[in-house]
């Protein structure tokens, strides 16, 4: 069964707005916000084992809204956010983090970090080797390894 | 019924990989057991976009997390330290940092130098030559002559320094603390045909290119090649015993689910310090009701972890992030006994690279530092791809309070009962990690580290599960002899980590398999007369 399926539109919408809270689209940084319908897509496509916690997460942010986040002014809203984010245990972190792992992995962010679009394997990575004449002082330092009777 | 074997080995890990190959020359008939099954690189995390979202759930470390067929819960709760693990052939080898470092010639005379524990029943000496072969079949990397680590001979150069290995080292050296590249399993060049490494970035979770050693691509190769059969997905309930009292075979489930019955001649054990105390109490009976080999009452009991005080923090310069082995770099600076500390024993360095975005983001959401709203992105990118950390890995002594026993409750896939732990911190081991908390936070800030954060423990840091079936010489004291042989059953042995006696200040891996390869050598040396 797909996640989505699993979601229902109210939770679908206060996932987008409190996304959006978390990580707001930026003009200086040229990346869209967690809140993007591509970035929301991803995550519910991709909910999986996360679902049952993610959905007890929002049910707990609607407890706390009293009604669709997004209808609630700013000032409200933030309350609501900090509430949730300090006592909304390990279904508060799971849902925060399907939010960051999921907007960390697009294309738009990722060009904007300056990181390749790409998975580590096969191209790997170059490491520089290093000045080891900074081990220079260890070695005349030297010292002893404890001797055993 | 199966044929009878000459040798059963439980367990395709680090130790049974290691024994079985040793073992392989006698010709004998040599059968293996694994409950997981064979790996395949090309669905490791780092082959996919979604490779730091893997960790978390089907890569997770933690068994409980991932929760694959191959895995059994384990019960934890009332401990600060999670146990992580893998199963499969190949073991937790498939899933570790590669870090090797190997016990010092003193932590084996701990109750001599020290006045705590005990000391072991054999001295370094007895593991040289297995912990140089070990190392050849392994395939080391480092630098040798470091001056406060026994003597190794990596046949692989060290690891690069990368970024993050130069701030470190500056650092160290403005402190005047010791600091050296470290021995890892990492290859470094190609090696015994596996690749080069090419700095994937996260060693933990299985290595895509092979350049992480684990016993898959090692040992079990060339020991199938030997003759060594190897069985995939059977789980063991229990191993039985005769009127003699001698092991007579193991109870399985095959790959089908099918129960069966495996008689063995030996029965060798490398089920690592939460898994073997588990066997050994499920297969009580009425010949052994406290357990199989549990004469004593201290199989699952002296259960050690290393409790890992961890501190972190962000410099101005870039660090390796995730485009490196996590580990490059080790101190040995406050390895051995000081008292003036305040506590006995002491502990080994590892020093972090760095972190993967993901990660970063996640964790650092999480200990408040990266703030939700419009700060979010100037926040972020000054901490990604600048931490850079300080890892303690504290000797655990031994304490019998800390345990492995079977939960009333909880089973396996297989209906077999789960393992719980019962652990705490003890009081020397909390002044050693705030030790080394403030050692660490005087390296980060000469480093111009900011955002200064602690794990301590490190919560999901249960890689080193040891001591919960003791070596020793007196049977009322211990659960194996000097050579691993079970004092209770003359035909039963173990060779992985819970015949440990300490627990020293160091990954173990090395030494569990140097141990290993030294039991397999007495084996071979006792053929004649091996249930004297």
């Amino acid at each position: 069964m797909s996640a989505s399926l699993q979601l229902t539109r109210a939770q679908r919408d206060d996932l987008r707005t409190v996304a959006g809270m978390i990580v707001p689209a930026s003009d200086a940084y040229k990346v869209p916000g967690a809140d993007d319908p591509a970035i929301q897509a991803d995550m519910l496509a991709t909910l999986g084992r996360d679902t049952k916690l993610v959905a007890a997460a929002l049910d707990h942010l609607a407890r706390l809204a009293g009604g669709p986040l997004a209808e609630l002014d700013a000032a409200r809203r933030d309350a609501v956010a900090q509430e949730f984010r300090k006592h909304g245990g390990a279904a508060a972190t799971t849902l925060v983090r399907v939010v960051l792992q999921c907007y960390y992995r697009d294309d738009r962010v990722l060009r904007s970090l300056g990181l390749e679009l790409r998975a580590p394997f096969p191209k790997g990575y170059v490491l520089p080797e290093g000045d080891w004449s900074l081990l220079d002082p260890v070695k005349a330092r030297a010292g002893t390894l404890r001797r055993a009777p | 019924m199966n044929d009878p074997v000459d040798v059963l080995i439980i367990g395709a890990g680090a130790s049974g990989a290691a024994v079985a190959w040793s073992l392989a020359e006698t010709k004998m008939h040599i059968l293996c057991l694994e409950q997981g099954g064979w790996m395949n690189p090309a669905e490791y995390p780092s082959t996919g976009r979604d490779w730091e979202a893997k960790f978390y759930g089907e890569w997770s470390s933690s068994p409980n997390v991932r929760g694959r067929p191959e895995d059994y819960p384990i019960n934890d709760d009332n401990s600060p330290i999670k146990v992580v693990n893998y199963n499969a052939v190949g073991g937790s080898t498939v899933m570790y940092t590669a870090h090797w470092p190997r016990l010092h010639p003193s932590d084996f005379k701990v109750k001599t130098l020290d006045g705590v524990a005990d000391d072991w029943p054999i001295d370094y000496d007895a593991l040289t030559p297995f912990f140089e072969e070990n190392d050849r079949m392994m395939g080391t990397s480092g630098l040798s002559g470091d001056p406060l680590s026994p003597l190794t001979h990596p046949p692989m150069p060290q690891q690069p320094m990368g970024l993050s290995g130069a701030i470190i080292g500056k650092a160290m050296n403005e402190l005047g603390w010791h600091w050296w590249p470290s021995d890892t399993t990492v290859a470094t060049m190609d090696y015994e045909g596996r690749a080069r490494c090419i700095n994937l970035g996260h060693c933990t979770p299985a290595c895509a290119q092979g350049a992480k050693s684990s016993t898959d691509i090692t040992y079990w190769p060339h020991a199938i090649r030997a003759g060594v059969e190897l069985r995939t997905h059977c789980r063991v309930r229990e191993i039985t015993t005769d009127e003699n009292g001698m092991a007579s075979g193991v109870v399985y489930y095959d790959k089908d689910g099918v129960e069966q019955f495996q008689p063995a001649h030996v029965v060798i054990i490398a089920c690592n310090g939460v898994g073997t105390p588990r066997l050994l109490l499920n297969s009580a009976s009425n010949r052994f009701p406290n357990g199989l080999a549990n004469s004593s009452g201290l199989v699952g009991k002296n259960l050690m972890f290393h409790p890992y005080a961890q501190i972190y923090g962000y410099v101005k310069e870039p660090t390796d992030s995730n485009r490196a082995p996590p580990t490059c770099l080790w101190s040995k600076e406050w390895y051995d006994t000081d008292l003036s500390r305040g506590f006995v024993r002491g502990y080994g360095v590892q020093f972090v690279r760095g972190a993967g975005p993901v990660f970063e983001a996640v964790v650092s959401e999480q200990k408040g530092i990266l703030p939700w709203g419009e700060d979010h992105h100037r926040v972020f990118r000054k901490l990604n791809g600048h931490r850079l950390g300080f890892s303690a890995i504290c000797e655990d002594l031994p304490e019998e309070h800390n345990c492995v026993t079977l939960d009333p409750v909880l089973k396996d896939s297989h209906g077999i009962p789960a393992p719980r732990i019962d652990y705490t911190i003890s009081e020397n081991s909390r002044k050693m990690m705030d030790h080394a908390l403030a050692r660490g936070r005087e390296f980060l800030e000469t480093a111009g580290a900011t955002d200064i954060c602690i794990n301590s423990p490190i919560p999901w840091g249960g890689w080193h599960l040891l001591g919960t079936a003791r070596m020793g010489t007196d049977p009322k004291r211990s659960v194996v002899n000097e050579w691993g042989r079970t004092h209770d059953v003359k035909n039963l042995f173990i060779v992985d980590g819970s015949i440990f006696v300490t627990s020293g200040g160091v990954n173990p891996t090395s030494t569990i398999q140097a141990l290993a390869l030294y039991i397999a050598d007495q084996m071979k040396q006792r053929l004649a007369n091996l249930f004297d």
